[in-house]
């Protein structure tokens, strides 16, 4: 088949640092379809009269989802229908539904972009989430600093509120912007009042979640998704994407591609039509990171005919689309180098409760930092394969298993650079700037 | 409850100090990382002798952090 890509949506954003050149004018045909980002939210009553009024939620739900084929847009892409079985079989009316919007991911910036669009999308979602699972309470999870969100939130429960719209209470709750604190028994944990820190726990949130009620943890864009499939159904879902990975997805760019931002793409499409949605690369691209600081390193060769398709992604590169993050790597900068930076960050975002997890990161941050100044030798590389092997799995959370496979992913993409690393030659890649770096670690967990 | 449902070890990890005893006392199963950590063998355990000692190292542990637990509850 030939390149089929449809670019979906093309309100592009800025995300940061680089700065992306005019958004492009073009708008979405699903999440982001309707007016662009000019003329801010979109009100419910407009929201209502271009979708219609939200259907109620019930059973049926649940048989749409699964025949959409929906899959969590979180990062885990999680058959959704599932996830919501699971709540559906231990609720008995007072179960708890939680909009995750704390997007803890550096890289990405799909989640507040939606809702800053298109909050009532989201909320839909949730109302009907509630009406098929038996929840009593919505609760939006955020993260402090995020204060567009919350004021566009803030002013869009109120509207329903006003509309007279029969659902349950929603409210807001904060916790400090941590990489994990949006893993779902951190959420949690925090929505119950503690630190938004992951717990060891033998059940899942669905049977024993916030307050040991059953709850749902969902994504924001996920959400969105089940309010428009609620609507026009799973057939309609299916007309993009693939056959196990059907729709559109919120996908945001970075680093060398002429236009970062946020973009709504076809999940039947390729890296290299994604790519150039976002007007194509600067220079020649040195390879990329898909999926976030939890993602994997492609090799620049790889880049262009990848498919999204989630089941294709992991069998020929152990690779997902995570959540939905491509930074592309400028030419002459260093995949090493990068992938040393972003694990030491990932290191210092520990909860601090495991100990291979706390002692593991770190080893290895120290190490990978040596080696990425060639300050290291054949051995250092050696010694951080044996301990990435070693703190797999030995977490509370997948923290480490994050942190670790994004790190064996650059090891391996990267093989042939790294023993220049090792040999005390300098690389110049440390000083090449364009790819975007990590922020300052997050303090606190509440 | 024991007989027929088999049982398999797993440690909660924000509990473990790294004390290291299960290590000394089911060599069989447990192993210490580079830095004491208990690498924990978490497949079912056949052998009467070994879960014995399993049980053993559950008890001795100063903060309760090894657990054994059913099998069929881990398909969660």
């Amino acid at each position: 088949m030939a390149d089929h890509f449809r670019p979906t949506e093309l309100n592009a954003l800025q995300t940061g640092r680089s700065t992306p050149s005019r958004p492009p004018a073009a708008v979405g045909t699903r999440l982001t379809a309707g007016p662009g980002q000019k003329a801010g939210y979109e009100r419910l009553a407009d929201h209502q009269r271009r979708l219609g009024a939200r259907p109620a939620g019930g059973r049926w739900l649940l048989d749409v989802l699964q025949q959409s084929g929906l899959r969590g847009r979180g990062g885990a892409w999680f058959p959704t229908w599932r996830k919501w079985a699971a709540v559906a079989e231990h609720s008995d009316g007072h179960s708890v539904v939680v909009i995750n919007a704390s997007e803890g991911e550096p890289l990405s910036a799909k989640d507040r972009t939606l809702i800053s669009l298109r909050p009532h999308l989201v909320l839909d979602g949730a109302v009907l989430a509630a009406d098929t699972l038996g929840a009593n309470d919505i609760v939006v999870y955020l993260s402090r600093g995020a204060q567009t969100s919350e004021r566009t939130l803030q002013s869009a429960i109120k509207e329903r509120g006003r509309a007279g719209l029969l659902e349950p209470p929603m409210h807001i709750v904060r916790t400090a912007h941590r990489y994990i604190a949006g893993e779902a028994s951190a959420v949690v944990n925090r929505v119950s009042g503690g630190p938004s820190k992951p717990r060891f726990t033998l059940r899942r949130a669905a049977e024993n979640g916030v307050d040991d009620r059953p709850t749902l943890v969902q994504n924001v864009e996920t959400l969105a998704h089940v309010a428009l499939i609620a609507r026009h159904g799973s057939d309609w879902f299916r007309t993009l994407g693939t056959a196990s990975t059907p729709g559109s997805t919120l996908m945001t760019l970075w680093g060398n591609v002429k236009r970062p931002g946020v973009y709504e793409v076809d999940l039947g499409a390729r890296l290299g039509g994604v790519l150039e949605t976002a007007g194509g690369t600067v220079s020649p691209p040195g390879g990329a990171l898909l999926g976030g600081y939890f993602g994997t390193w492609l090799s620049p060769k790889s880049l262009q005919d990848l498919p999204l398709d989630a089941d294709t992604l992991r069998s020929t590169h152990q690779a997902s689309l995570g959540c939905g993050v491509l930074a592309v790597l400028p030419n002459g900068s260093c995949g090493v180098v990068e992938a040393a930076r972003i694990f030491s960050y990932l290191a210092a975002e520990t909860a601090g409760q495991c100990g291979p997890c706390v002692n593991g990161l770190s080893a290895i941050a120290e190490t990978m930092e040596r080696i990425a100044v060639s300050d290291a030798v054949p051995s250092d590389l050696d010694q951080v394969r044996r301990w990435v092997d070693m703190v797999r799995g030995r977490g509370a959370c997948h923290h480490p298993d994050g942190a670790v496979g994004m790190l064996s992913s650059a090891l391996t993409v990267f093989n042939d650079h790294l023993g220049f690393h090792v040999s005390g030659q300098r690389c110049h890649g440390v000083d090449v700037t364009g790819f975007p770096q990590p922020p300052i670690p997050g303090r606190g967990w509440r | 409850m024991s007989g027929s449902p088999r049982r398999r070890l797993r440690v909660n990890p924000i509990l473990c100090d790294g004390y290291g005893y299960c290590a000394e006392i089911v060599p069989e199963l447990i192993s210490l990382d580079d830095w004491g950590f208990p690498i924990v063998d978490t497949r079912p355990i056949d052998d009467d002798k070994v879960l014995g000692l399993s049980d053993r190292a559950v008890a001795t542990c100063p903060r309760l952090a090894l657990l054994l637990e059913d099998v069929a509850l881990e398909q969660h």
